[in-house]
């Protein structure tokens, strides 16, 4: 990788749960500033444990990092708020929305821009830039989040993120639940912020096909270790990524009982 | 090291489904239930007894009937102290209007009458749910406190206002020393918690943890909820008189309505939440927690004053025994939401683990 | 008729004193989704400061001025409810995220005991006055409507606006102003919250610290109507139908909530009581919250519960 501008540093980072629970053991990755990267894997496999891991928001989970360190260009986070890591830019979107319910969209968006301290003209700046990005939004604005559709509350929750003016944008499994068309809408937008705002992603996802053709960059866990990184072009060439992940063989269908399928699959979950 | 599964292997699901599937545990509760029926009455004084052991075994026995419901079907109630008179006062009624009526057969019969109560009070939870339910449950808390009271015939008219019961007897036994109460109260628990343990692992408890779980969610696939969120109010009302009764006629032989006063109700719920909801064990470890925390905290403050030279009156005794109890409830929450069960259940995880940590 | 009056408006009163300490709960809940049980122990140690300061005072500084003392009183005592909402935030709610209603709930407990302890401790369990030289002569009203007139307490009054006037500045925060809405966010989702950068703990001390403000009102106003006393901490119990009532989330449905059971309780008292036995006022508050919970499951004012599975 290009040793750039990198943004978020996490070296070998070993989680656990409640005492006893060892999710990740030891993750390392970096998002270079202005690219988004792509976490992958499927179900417990860590990738949500190590977003949360890097917006300190495990402890509501009983879970905390015990070995390994978080930087953000260069400074130790692992001891932050999440409050003081949303004014040093880094924003968390997390998994199944949580949008509040009880407040219309508008004042979900409004929330977003609690850490802004640039005053009124600028937040109002910003939401006419969301609601730009999400037409969607605005014609919704007044209905309360929980009644709205399973795609409009994921807008919301970007929205409310960027809300904050972030510099980097956690997003956690934003597909999920989502029509494919709506899917395809909510990365394109995610695309549009990367190269026109400028905003860093790291994207948890389980729509491996998805997240590949929109990412720069992949990483690729299994059972709370990295398995494979790469260019998000080269992943998605991979023989294995292909079999594995993208349900694209290269020939006819395998079996399990051939070995050597076997043994390829072990080394992935070894 | 000791505690190793390796090796045991189940080879039928009935061997896999059993209460305590590993021999280790088997053997370890078996052990310990022995004790309690023959060790414990050869090694402990009356005051043991009177104090600790038996108030122990019957609020137990209520918090199991308290974690059926908050634990199992997850509906908050305040009002247990509520099935607690019921079942105290209805048991107390049929002893002494039902000639010839066994002490044991009244016990039971209280229960019934709880249950049948709890339905009644149980009903506005199928419209309202969560913590307006707990408040909601608070009005069978204070109408039972005050019908207890004021309505003269469910205490015979006697004219205190306080119920007496004499040394009850069964099958000719007469309980009367600590010990037989002791053992009476033990039987009965043992019994109770069999019945619990098998109600919430078969088909019904797995009614009501799924409406606990997402009552939504439970309706669509099928599962009735008037039918699991009342049956839950029954059989936790019917615990819960059962220990009323014991409380009554067992523990106090003569008691006023204070006995089960909104205190009683709090104490309970503290009881299922510290020791753990949604875990038989857990009922245990709470009710010991609760009775022995203010006795320990009695003997103990006094006995520190005067090592540090302190003159502590009662007043001071009692203010502070209020500080450290409500910091320790706080400080349990803390340490472990789901309560002492699952600290429990997690220093078993470890101790499998032992010496080797992942 | 002049007798049904006085009885409405004495519940009208009462009510209005039920409504200032439904007001914390409301706060509490609406901003964190805590069910606070430990409000009415707050009500019982900020009257305790109060009535204490405003004795210790005048004797530490040696002076005779009444509105002086107390006014000195009430700063102390609020100083004091602040450094209460900073302590369990700090060494309970913080260490809480993201847990069960229950579990919130049995903290408040732990916290109500530990406040009733401290506060007995500090200030002493003894029955004491607040004197903030409300007026207590009871004035006549409508006396050329009626014969007679009706009676009504010149304190009660007083109270009653002050309970208004909270209200409406507590609404108007709700709704209007970042903080109301971040605390709201807050109500709805801890995590969510704490993900988009609104700090837990400020909020939580914020809100605590209105709540025990509220206390202190409430406090003020109970104490020198009974006198300060351990009994005081249990009016909590008395507030809780208000709240469920008027909807645990709604700050105007506070205010409701307190008159409609105000009036019921002495209405019931006066009209039913006699043929019952008495002493129905509790339960019956209870009662009449239940029927209206079985029409509106969410309080009347309430936001309504949204499920989504």
């Amino acid at each position: 990788m290009t040793t750039a501008n990198i943004l978020l540093n996490v070296n070998s980072i070993e989680v656990i749960y409640n005492h006893v629970i060892l999710v990740l053991k030891g993750v390392s990755l970096s998002v270079p500033e202005g690219n988004i990267v792509a976490l992958l894997g499927g179900n417990g496999a860590g990738k949500t444990t190590t977003l949360r891991a890097v917006s300190n928001l495990l402890h509501g989970e009983r879970g905390e990092v015990t070995k390994g360190s978080i930087e953000c260009r260069g400074e130790r986070i692992e001891a932050l708020t999440p409050a003081d890591l949303v004014k040093r830019g880094v924003v968390q979107v997390m998994e199944g929305r949580h949008c509040f319910g009880h407040l219309t969209i508008e004042e979900n968006l409004m929330t977003g821009s609690y850490t802004r301290t640039d005053g009124k003209a600028a937040v109002a700046q910003t939401l006419e830039k969301v609601y730009n990005y999400f037409p969607r939004l605005k014609t919704r604005r007044t209905s309360q989040a929980a009644y709205t559709s399973g795609g409009e509350q994921q807008m919301c929750a970007i929205g409310r993120a960027l809300m904050a003016n972030p510099t980097m944008v956690l997003l956690d499994e934003p597909s999920m639940g989502l029509a494919p068309q709506i899917v395809d809408e909510v990365f394109g937008i995610v695309k549009d912020l990367n190269q026109r705002e400028k905003v860093t992603f790291l994207l948890a996802e389980q729509n491996t096909n998805m997240a590949l053709r929109y990412a720069d960059f992949g990483y690729i866990l299994e059972n709370g270790r990295v398995v494979m990184e790469g260019a998000a072009s080269d992943l998605a060439n991979n023989e294995d990524v292909k079999e594995f992940y993208l349900g694209i063989s290269s020939g006819e269908r395998k079996s399990f009982r051939e070995a050597k399928h076997y043994r390829r699959r072990k080394r992935w979950l070894a | 090291m000791f505690y190793r599964e390796n090796g045991q292997f189940k080879t039928s699901y009935k061997a896999d489904q059993q209460v305590f599937a590993i021999p280790q545990d088997r053997w370890a509760i078996f052990a310990l239930v022995v004790f309690a029926f023959v060790g414990v009455p050869m090694l402990v004084d009356e005051y043991m007894f009177r104090a600790i052991l038996v108030p122990f075994l019957i609020l137990s026995l209520a918090a199991l009937g308290v974690n059926i419901l908050v634990g199992y079907c997850g509906q908050i109630t305040l009002g247990a102290g509520a099935s607690m008179a019921v079942g105290a006062y209805a048991a107390y009624n049929f002893l002494i209007r039902v000639d010839g009526m066994p002490a044991l057969a009244a016990i039971l019969l209280g229960g019934l009458m709880a249950a049948a109560v709890g339905i009644v009070f149980g009903v506005p939870s199928l419209r309202v749910r969560g913590l307006y339910l707990a408040v909601a449950t608070l009005a069978a808390q204070f109408f039972c406190d005050w019908a207890f009271l004021r309505i003269k015939w469910f205490t015979n008219n006697a004219s205190s206002g306080s119920v007496s019961v004499a040394d009850i007897s069964l099958f000719g036994w007469t309980i009367s020393s600590p010990t037989d109460k002791y053992l009476f109260c033990l039987g009965i628990l043992v019994v109770f918690s069999v019945m619990a343990k098998n109600l919430v692992r078969g088909n019904m408890g797995r009614q009501w943890m799924a409406i606990r779980d997402m009552d939504v969610a439970a309706t669509v696939i099928g599962i009735r909820p008037m039918y699991s969120k009342l049956t839950a109010f029954a059989v936790s009302s019917f615990y819960l008189g059962v220990a009323g009764a014991l409380w009554g006629f067992v523990n106090l032989g003569s008691w006023e309505p204070a006995a089960f006063s909104i205190d009683r109700s709090l104490q309970l719920l503290f009881m299922v939440i510290i020791g753990g909801m949604g875990a038989i064990s857990g009922s245990f470890f709470g009710a010991a927690f609760i009775v022995i925390l203010p006795i320990f905290l009695n003997q103990m403050l006094p006995l520190v004053g005067s090592l540090l030279g302190l003159q502590v009156s009662i007043a001071l005794v009692s203010h502070v025994e209020f500080i450290i109890f409500g910091s320790l409830i706080v400080f349990f929450l803390i340490v472990e939401p789901h309560g002492i069960a699952r600290l429990w259940a997690t220093g078993r995880e470890k101790l499998r683990l032992w010496p080797f940590p992942h | 008729m002049a007798f049904f009056l006085e009885t409405l408006l004495g519940g009208l009163m009462s009510g209005m004193l039920y409504s200032l300490v439904a007001l914390g709960f409301v706060l509490i809940f609406k901003a964190s989704g805590v069910f606070n049980f430990a409000q009415g122990a707050m009500v019982l140690f900020a009257a305790l400061a109060m009535a204490r300061f405003s004795e210790w005072i005048p004797a530490w500084l040696g002076m005779e001025n009444l509105f002086v003392a107390n006014l000195l009183a009430f700063v102390v005592a609020v100083a004091i409810m602040f450094v209460v909402a900073w302590l369990i935030e700090r060494l309970a709610l913080r260490h809480l995220v993201n847990q069960d209603g229950a579990t919130l709930l049995m903290a408040t407990l732990g916290i109500a005991y530990v406040l009733d302890g401290i506060g007995q401790t500090i200030f002493g369990s003894d029955i004491y006055k607040i004197d903030v030289g409300m007026p207590k002569e009871p004035v006549m009203m409508l006396e050329s409507v009626f014969e007679g007139g009706i009676l009504i307490n010149k304190e009660d009054f007083i109270a009653a606006l002050i309970a208004a006037l909270l209200v409406i500045s507590l609404s108007i925060f709700f709704q209007k102003t970042a903080t109301g809405r971040a605390l709201r966010a807050v109500a709805d989702d801890h995590q969510a919250a704490q993900s988009i950068g609104i700090p837990l703990d400020r909020i939580w001390v914020i809100v605590w610290c209105v709540a025990g403000i509220t206390a202190l009102v409430a406090g003020i106003i109970w104490g020198s109507k009974l006198g300060v006393q351990f009994s005081l901490s249990t009016i909590a119990l008395r507030a809780l139908p208000v709240v469920i009532l008027g909807g645990l989330t709604s700050v105007p449905g506070a205010i409701i909530g307190g008159l409609i059971i105000g009036v019921g309780e002495k209405l019931s008292e006066v009209y039913l009581g006699p043929f019952v036995g008495g002493g129905i006022e509790i339960w019956f508050a209870y009662m009449l919250a239940l029927v209206f919970l079985l029409f509106r499951p969410q309080g009347l004012f309430g936001e309504k519960i949204i499920d989504r599975v």
